[in-house]
């Protein structure tokens, strides 16, 4: 992985961060390489309440922040922005205020790496519109001192249309971190942890892969 | 939350009778539910903060309930009610959650806006 010297990630949910990527953030942070991790709502319409249920729509959005710091302090992310906007309704707000906002983070961090969903090919209307804000943000960069921006892609015309990711980490080395990260998460991941973890105990190989490697494609302006 | 208790919900729609109240409803099944079945139609929709009086409400059925409140010109409505909680701001909040616990429908008064 080439060392950085500021990764800037911005998505939308608190957990987005946690299943494709953690393992890259706690690689970046390893090599000494601050973070900052802008999320733009507080997961306010989630439909996970915990296992058994502990949360409900009400409590829902104190109790994810609170997850969402445990997680950034588990991957060591030194700088966590929580943007303020409501689940589920980021493409419906200015999409210039969105890009502005942005790009106010990209003037003041000078990031060398910037990590988002791929637009179009990222399933959910909230990680769809976060992708296209930033990807507009970064655009306006002259061509010459664009910053890189690697992109999470997982709908099912992923490979189709995009091809292969051109970008393979292998994260095995910091997996008990990234499953940390996961299990921050509780209210949202504790179902799945637990059926994840009985996966990884029989080393499933599909499990394993799904843990150990993180795949970005390199947007194309 | 606990499980619905008929009479305790209804006192509490009762108490709100014929007072200014917000409401936050709300289906749900997830945004990812086409993703992983393309043949599973993906629908939703919710309001909050909608400022209603009521003149009366009842919650019903054998479970998973039903409730209506019958507003001036019209109805609110949600069905697959389970479960139930009067939080500490003295708010009703009515839950479906579905067969692995997750949150499908939410019908919520309050005498304040939710935040």
């Amino acid at each position: 992985m080439e060392k950085e010297s500021h990764v800037l990630v911005v998505f939308p949910h608190p957990d987005d961060e946690a299943f494709g990527v953690s393992g890259t953030i706690a690689s970046h942070v390893n090599m000494g390489t601050p973070v900052t991790y802008a999320c733009l709502t507080l997961g306010e319409m989630g439909r996970n309440m915990g296992n058994p249920p502990f949360a409900n729509r009400e409590t829902l959005p104190a109790i994810r922040k609170h997850e969402l710091r445990e997680a950034a302090r588990v991957l060591g992310i030194s700088d966590l922005r929580m943007l303020g906007y409501r689940d589920k309704t980021v493409e419906f707000e200015d999409p210039d205020k969105l890009t502005d906002e942005i790009s106010s983070l990209i003037q003041e961090l000078n990031p060398s790496l910037i990590i988002t969903f791929y637009p179009g090919y990222s399933v959910h209307p909230d990680h769809e519109a976060t992708g296209e804000a930033v990807v507009r943000a970064v655009g306006k960069i002259p061509e010459a001192q664009r910053t890189k921006l690697h992109c999470v892609a997982f709908s099912k015309n992923t490979k189709e249309e995009l091809g292969e990711p051109d970008t393979i980490h292998d994260i095995s080395a910091v997996a008990d971190i990234k499953l940390d990260a996961i299990r921050a998460h509780r209210s949202q991941t504790e179902l799945m942890v637990a059926e994840l973890g009985e996966k990884l105990k029989q080393k499933d190989p599909q499990a394993l892969a799904w843990l150990n490697i993180e795949r970005f494609w390199t947007y194309k302006h | 939350m606990d499980p619905v208790n008929l009479e305790a919900v209804q006192e509490a729609l009762d108490s709100f009778q014929n007072k200014e109240v917000y409401i936050h409803l709300e289906t749900t099944n997830g945004a990812y539910a086409s993703h992983k079945n393309e043949a599973f139609f993906s629908s939703g929709a919710y309001i909050r903060n909608a400022k209603v009086v009521y003149e009366r409400a009842k919650i019903t059925g054998i479970g998973p309930f039903r409730t209506g409140l019958k507003i001036p010109l019209g109805w609110v409505y949600a069905e697959g009610i389970t479960h139930y909680e009067i939080d500490s701001k003295g708010r009703l909040l009515l839950a479906g959650h579905d067969f692995e616990g997750r949150l499908a429908v939410a019908l919520e008064i309050s005498e304040t806006p939710f935040q």
